[in-house]
């Protein structure tokens, strides 16, 4: 069920620039699965709504969440200053997460681009639990590699950067071509133009693909209809075109969504 | 102790109720809250058909408030009496449908259309800043809520509450036309007219370029508005802007209001609406108020 709770940090450190990397403690963890999230309160009065963050992984056994976050403006800036036993209010756990049963037993290619990259550690994790290896795109900026090594206990890394400086020149479907790399599942995290991309990408190839959207929320919980995302089909919450990210999503099966 | 308030001959157990838009149709926040707790839900708005609404981003968060620009998304009346209705009658709370619409007949459709529901009131949305026709255009001349309110009044079969806007230069006036139209009660205020902008990528943040401020950030706006609004009428006002504690909704019941709604505090904290019940129960504890009703207008001058 979803809650409003207190979370202890256990601990903050930064990854790369810009980039960091916390884990709390909470309940919550018991519940999240991968390509969920939670909404993060600055706990400041005048940064009122709580900030969507992709959860990274989910310690069941130690109660602990992790989130791995850009700063991009005041929040998050405030998030990166917590430091061990400061106490941090979420909102959890939200969306609905990666289908597991889509990947289970074929070949899954996971493909994460910038701050898209952390929510792909525990679906990796996951997968590699049950059985099913996947091959794993990472499409970073620069040299800057954050959470890789971490990766390469689940499965092949193919990394792609804007720069050139590491592995493939270009993003993560450069990668992909360029590596020859087929499968039957494509699950995705990234910027819009990337998963527009994979989108375009899967419907040539006829490949699933499950992406996972982001737009700017107020509630989170599906109530104020802020995040929307148009949809092929008229759903049955809104009739209308326009699935809820928060609630609908933020995964959606790529032929689903009108992006 | 006595939290009950009336409104248009209908008793609610307390004054908390949710402000339209922010609590979907309740179905949303089951999850957190009790809904038998609250005095009334308010759905989000409906029109006579489903509505798409605006473009995103849709909603920007700013100082102590944020601004949405949804544009009325809803799914039309017939989902709301198919889903929406039959979720909120299991709860031991008044159901007011809020209603929007682009031209006259619009509203008269779906007004006439609930006439025969368990709908306890009617909340007409003359006052929403972010769609292009209809709701607002209808809530800033005197003359044209005047004309409105008549008309749904010689239609509607239960009480019909005028929710009005804060983008005027009197609110009086407009609180005057909704009375003299034959308004059982006002509501109050809809959002502030607002706009941010990106200096980074020097663009809107919204892809409305304009959008509703709420939040506590408009509380001072709105209590200011309903000690005006309540003053100028005899039908009870309904007051709402950022209210956040048991302590802001007791300055709303003080500056006139009958009952209060919460609206943006819904999205920061979902509890919210229960919490406020809860505090103004403490407060009548902690004052020694018999009766909900002695704090209403109850500011001394």
């Amino acid at each position: 069920m979803k809650q409003k709770v207190k979370a202890k940090v256990l601990s903050q450190k930064k990854l790369a620039e810009g980039i960091y990397d916390m884990w709390l403690f909470t309940e919550l963890a018991g519940e999240a699965r991968a390509g969920q999230f939670i909404g993060i309160y600055t706990g400041h009065e005048a940064f009122l709504l709580p900030r969507p963050i992709s959860i990274c992984e989910a310690d069941k056994e130690r109660k602990a969440l992790r989130v791995v976050y850009r700063i991009a403006g005041r929040g998050t800036e405030i998030f990166s200053a917590w430091q061990p036993g400061d106490e941090a209010e979420i909102l959890g756990v939200l969306g609905n997460g990666y289908p597991m049963e889509a990947g289970y037993g074929k070949q899954v290619i996971l493909m994460g681009g910038g701050i898209g990259i952390p929510p792909m550690l525990q679906l990796a994790k996951e997968l590699s639990m049950a059985g099913t290896k996947p091959a794993i795109v990472l499409g970073y900026r620069d040299n800057q590699l954050f959470l890789k090594e971490e990766f390469e206990k689940y499965g092949r890394v193919y990394v792609a950067t804007e720069d050139g400086s590491v592995g493939t020149k270009g993003n993560v479907l450069t990668a992909l071509v360029a590596e020859r790399l087929t499968g039957d599942v494509m699950m995705a995290c990234g910027p819009m133009p990337m998963l527009r991309a994979i989108k375009r990408y899967a419907e040539e190839k006829k490949m699933e693909a499950y992406i996972s959207l982001e737009e700017r929320m107020a509630c989170g919980v599906g109530a104020c209809l802020g995040c929307v995302c148009k949809t092929t089909h008229k759903d049955a919450h809104s009739h209308v075109n326009n699935a809820r990210i928060c609630t609908d999503g933020p995964v959606f099966d790529a032929r689903e969504v009108d992006i | 102790m006595n939290t009950k308030v009336t409104i248009a001959g209908v008793e609610l157990k307390n004054p908390v109720m949710t402000a339209s838009g922010t609590f979907g149709s309740g179905m949303e926040y089951g999850d957190f809250v009790d809904l038998n707790r609250l005095g009334a839900v308010v759905t989000k708005g409906v029109a006579n058909v489903p509505w798409p609404g605006n473009p995103v981003p849709r909603v920007a968060e700013t100082y102590g408030g944020m601004l949405n620009a949804i544009g009325l998304q809803n799914p039309g009346v017939e989902v709301l009496i198919e889903r929406d209705l039959p979720f909120l009658q299991q709860f031991d709370t008044k159901v007011i449908v809020n209603v929007c619409g682009k031209s006259v007949e619009d509203y008269l459709a779906v007004v006439e259309r609930l006439g025969d529901t368990s709908v306890d009131m009617l909340e007409i949305n003359v006052s929403c800043p972010n769609v292009k026709e209809g709701a607002i255009a209808f809530g800033q001349k005197a003359e044209s809520l005047y004309d409105i309110t008549s008309q749904i009044k010689a239609k509607a079969k239960q009480p019909v509450i005028m929710k009005l806007s804060p983008n005027v230069t009197d609110i009086t006036e407009m609180a005057r036309a909704a009375e003299a139209a034959g308004a059982d009660a006002i509501s109050l205020i809809n959002t502030l007219t607002g706009m941010k902008i990106d200096v980074h990528k020097r663009s809107f943040v919204l892809a409305n370029k304009t959008g509703g401020l709420s939040g506590p950030a408009i509380k001072p706006v709105a209590v200011r508005m309903v000690y005006q609004a309540s003053h100028a009428v005899k039908i009870p006002v309904i007051g709402m802007g950022g209210i956040a504690s048991g302590e802001d909704a007791i300055e709303f019941l003080l500056a006139g209001a009958s009952a209060v709604a919460v609206g943006a505090m819904n999205f920061v904290n979902p509890y919210a609406t229960v919490e406020v019940a809860e505090e103004i129960e403490a407060y009548m504890e902690k004052y020694g108020v018999e009766d909900i009703r002695e704090l209403i207008g109850a500011v001394r001058e």
